[in-house]
């Protein structure tokens, strides 16, 4: 079947089986291999994508289910010249990245948040990544790079 | 997985007739269960198509309707988190609703989908138990104690897809699970209770989401020191990954002692 959406603004239209998994479509067709593939079970978050802004585990969307809607990967958290968000630059400057692989959505869930409350509390910017699990168990710095970017 | 055929309706009556015509398909909601399944291979039997549920307009909204709060069946915890009504007439189910995962599948996650998947560790099924809800299907209604008839099995027919649920006004309902930590855990008691009417329902604790009738039968008699002995002997726990047979009995007494304010253990 043919799925149309929005990928980071920009509108895609690709050929596939409408059972796939969004996850697999987002790497494997449209090259965005950004988005990472975690535990493929919806426990670790690694794979979020915004769907219509709301924060998903990629994993577990059929990419049926994104006919018509809006989807961000975390090569659109940058601005079309490459700048970094400000949360992306808060991120590297509070060494918020270990080996890399739940950055992705950690960007993402955060930029929920970032989206919804100008001055979230450290227990709301652990509510808000507690779908996202870090192997390297970075937290600490994670938080204070979200809390860092707080008006 | 690539092989399951996909099917999306525009509305409730195209799903009903795609459904009933189409054999050996599964609805699709949210995703949460059925993805995982079908992307590992261990849904059994494994499903030729999926039908996709989860944009239907009217399975979608939380609503009042002839003095029961109606829930659509493919609605979001977080729609329900979000729900004014939903927080009115049944804060028990909103608080089931925050417990369950993180915003990633609160944001999927569906009644329909934790009805149909059954498991005994569905954290909405007690809360609906307590509740008295009722199933609404697209040719019935299905009391909720008449729901669960098996081991992940239910009493809808192969062809009978769930619409909505729907739950009395004016009932008071405590929720509680315990897990291993507070975030992103599968319960290993849950437990929704009901002073009047008397009702102790209970998950991860037995084959099904179960009411406890010794319990309840206390209960009713305002024994609360009574039900709290008698759930010992309603519920059929087991020893499994998450915890033990023994645990769990210790745990769901603690609980319900809680949940009903009775006195501590002698």
């Amino acid at each position: 079947m043919t799925v149309r959406f929005t990928l980071n603004g920009v509108p895609v239209s690709i050929e596939s089986s409408g059972s796939r998994r969004l996850l697999d479509v987002l790497r494997e067709d449209l090259g965005k291999t950004g988005t990472k593939e975690g535990c493929g079970e919806g426990e670790c978050g690694a794979c979020s994508v915004l769907i219509d802004g709301e924060v998903v585990d990629s994993c577990l969307v059929a990419v049926g289910q994104v006919e018509g809607r809006n989807v961000l990967t975390v090569e659109g958290l940058a601005a079309p010249n490459g700048e970094l968000s400000r949360l992306q630059q808060a991120f590297i400057e509070h060494g918020a990245a270990q080996c890399g692989i739940c950055t992705p959505g950690m960007l993402l869930a955060a930029h929920v948040l970032l989206q919804r409350a100008t001055q979230p509390t450290g227990d709301q910017v652990r509510e808000a990544l507690a779908g996202n699990l870090c192997r390297c168990t970075g937290y600490t710095k994670i938080i204070e790079a979200v809390l860092s970017c707080t008006t | 997985m690539h092989d399951v055929t996909y099917l999306r309706p525009t509305d409730l009556k195209d799903a009903v007739r795609l459904y009933r015509s189409t054999p050996e398909c599964r609805p699709l909601a949210g995703g949460t269960d059925l993805m995982v399944m079908l992307h590992a291979g261990t849904f059994r039997p494994a499903p030729r198509a999926v039908l996709d549920v989860w944009s239907i307009p009217e399975l979608k909204g939380v609503r009042r309707t002839q003095g029961m709060l109606e829930i659509g069946a493919a609605e979001s915890y977080t729609g329900m988190i979000r729900s004014r009504d939903a927080h009115e007439h049944a804060p028990a189910l909103v608080a089931a609703a925050r417990t369950i995962g993180a915003a990633q599948i609160q944001n999927r996650g569906t009644l329909g989908g934790n009805l149909a998947n059954a498991s005994p560790a569905g954290d909405t099924l007690p809360v609906l138990l307590a509740y008295d809800a009722v199933v609404v299907t697209d040719r019935r209604a299905i009391p909720i104690d008449q729901f669960f008839t098996g081991y992940r099995r239910t009493a809808l027919q192969p062809d009978e897809l769930i619409v909505a649920v729907r739950i009395p006004l004016g009932r008071h309902v405590a929720f509680r699970k315990v897990g291993t930590r507070a975030a992103q855990a599968i319960s290993k008691v849950v437990m929704a209770v009901s002073r009047s009417p008397a009702r102790v329902a209970i998950g991860s604790v037995a084959e099904v989401p179960l009411r406890a009738a010794r319990a309840e039968a206390a209960l009713a008699r305002n024994d609360a020191a009574g039900a709290v002995g008698a759930v010992a002997d309603d519920i059929r726990p087991i020893n499994d990954v998450r915890s033990t047979a023994a645990y769990r009995r210790a745990v769901t007494q603690n609980v319900l002692r809680e949940l009903l304010h009775a006195p501590p253990r002698p």
